[in-house]
């Protein structure tokens, strides 16, 4: 079959000898991929800074699709169901996953106790392969998978698999009042989700800061918030103070993670050097940015090291600091529900629609923020 | 070990400030108590083991499930099971790991040649995007880097002749 076969650092390329996936446990199920994302975190592995990313690895953890075959315990889901498939593999079973952690579960990584099971995304996260694939094997297929709403275009549907859940957990976790300031780092998918899910937590002010003009652009327009260039800003920090009479936010969203602008340090220490898991740039302005007594949340993605970040500042300031995988599953009625009642249109993100057998171009282009790319979507040949 | 979790009556005013409302990490989690259980609950049933897979020495044995993709192999596979044997809050854990990616990606250049087939490094890069997305860029890229290239062959030849 066809799939996303990754070769190192910068090079990946459309494999077709890829063998067709197998049921290997009872509540597995395999699906035929209808639609598969790049996400921003794809890069991180993409850009080789991910420890256990190994050569050979199919990437993709957002993607829907048919179920073509399911193992003999799968009782939720049968051949022909159109599901969407959540990032996180959850077992349903453990103490994690009954509390509705689903990205928390114990029975999916062997790898790593810090992270649950995530499909493509390294050794890390469990060593499955992904969904930038023509089929997947999806574990657990009581759980995580959902029938995809008569009626919901697929292309909103494989954006509820982590950009919607992802962006709108971090507004949760926000803990946001009515009428505080928010600020998101970030101007990628999942950081224009989060300003426009502040609103649904009924935020006051919105405003995202990044560094590219084109995305600051799409975010003012499509979550109806400020945007500001940091680029343009003597200190970012500085200019947050002032612009909230010079208390601080009320809450910062940290939707940049480890490949963070903004900083020569934690770039060359972080990103070029790798001395820390990533460059935390982006949360240390949010902890230096955030009023006393205020909330940090953190969705974007960093390594399994270590990061340079004020962690005095975060004692001496009482900050609350509220991070996680999104729990896709525990959310998606909720979203499935706004999505139908047009209040969030994920599909609007969208902005490139590219053939599977071109996926190397597809990370080029999102990797190097060419031709105005927000969200790129594959589409394999058997959809 | 004993175990700590159950209730201290002897203890005197044990629990009074306790707060169920006081709970962090809601809405992220439904607080049910099922922590306390620890870890006797009911697995999934196992995946049969068919390829080597390695755990992190912070848990017993294998998960339920796992992925079978790229098991280890070669010199970074052996570097990946030294790894293995640190935890996940170690450097020697993680450095390692990062080391074998690397070597990895010569592993599988190797690998491509003796299946017959030669990288199309131009394509993997995504360089037909650069071209058609960012030509000017591009092309001045591959300017500078072969002027630098014609200047240290140049520089080079030169301290050869010499000597």
């Amino acid at each position: 079959m066809l799939a996303m076969n990754y070769r190192g650092p910068f090079r990946v390329r459309a494999d077709r000898n890829k063998p067709y996936p197998e049921i290997l446990h009872p509540q597995d199920a395999i699906v035929r991929v209808t639609r598969s994302c790049i996400c921003g975190s794809d890069l991180h592995l993409y850009h080789g800074l991910v420890p256990d990313t190994r050569v050979g690895m199919t990437f993709g953890h957002e993607f829907t699709g048919v179920v073509e075959e399911v193992g003999s315990d799968v009782e939720n889901l049968k051949v022909g169901d159109h599901v969407l498939v959540p990032f996180n593999i959850a077992c349903g079973s453990c103490p994690f996953c009954k509390q509705e952690l689903f990205g928390n579960c114990h029975e999916s990584n062997p790898e790593a106790t810090a992270v649950g099971g995530i499909f493509g995304y390294s050794h890390t996260a469990g060593g499955y392969d992904g969904g930038q694939a023509e089929y997947v094997r999806v574990p657990y297929a009581n759980v995580g998978p959902v029938k995809i709403p008569e009626g919901m275009d697929l292309d909103d549907a494989v954006l509820l698999t982590d950009v919607v859940p992802t962006g709108y957990q971090a507004a949760e976790m926000a803990g946001i009042k009515k009428g505080d300031t928010v600020v998101v780092f970030g101007a990628g998918p999942i950081g224009i989700m989060a300003a426009r899910c502040a609103w649904l937590f009924g935020a006051g002010r919105v405003i995202v800061i990044d560094r590219l003009h084109y995305r600051l652009e799409f975010a003012k327009n499509y979550a109806q918030c400020e945007a500001y260039n940091f680029e343009e800003m003597d200190d970012p920090v500085l200019f947050l103070k002032k612009a909230t009479d010079w208390l601080g936010a009320d809450v910062c969203i940290d939707a940049v993670g480890c490949e963070a602008d903004g900083s020569a340090l934690q770039t060359i220490t972080g990103r070029k050097l790798l001395l820390q898991a990533g460059a935390a740039t982006a949360l240390q302005w949010a902890i230096n940015s955030v009023k006393k007594g205020g909330i940090i949340s953190i969705v974007g993605v960093y390594g399994p090291t270590a990061n340079l970040i004020p962690i005095g500042n975060v004692l001496n300031k009482g900050l609350t600091i509220r991070a996680n995988q999104a729990s896709v599953k525990r959310l998606l009625p909720r979203l499935i529900e706004h999505v139908q009642n047009g209040i969030l249109n994920p599909k609007e993100l969208i902005t490139h629609r590219i053939p599977l057998e071109e996926v190397a171009d597809a990370y080029h282009i999102f990797s190097r923020k060419l031709d105005n790319c927000i969200k790129p979507i594959l589409i394999p040949n058997v959809a | 070990m004993e175990n700590t979790t159950a209730n201290h009556p002897y203890i005197k005013g044990w629990g009074i400030d306790a707060d169920p409302a006081n709970e962090p990490t809601y809405p992220m989690k439904h607080y049910t108590g099922d922590d306390h259980k620890r870890i006797r609950y009911d697995r999934p049933p196992l995946q049969p083991q068919t390829v080597e897979v390695l755990h992190s020495n912070e848990r017993p044995g294998l998960t339920a499930v796992y992925g079978t993709v790229a098991p280890p192999s070669g010199l970074s596979g052996a570097i990946r099971r030294y790894a293995f044997q640190y935890s996940e809050g170690s450097w020697g854990h993680w450095l390692p790991l990062i080391l074998a990616d690397r070597i990895n990606v010569w592993e599988g250049i190797v690998d491509d040649l003796k299946q017959g087939t030669l990288p199309n490094i131009w394509k993997e890069r995504g360089w037909n995007a650069e071209w058609k997305y960012n030509r000017k860029a591009f092309v001045q890229k591959v300017v500078v880097v072969a002027a630098i290239t014609t200047i240290a062959v140049l520089l080079l030849g030169g301290k050869k002749k010499r000597a």
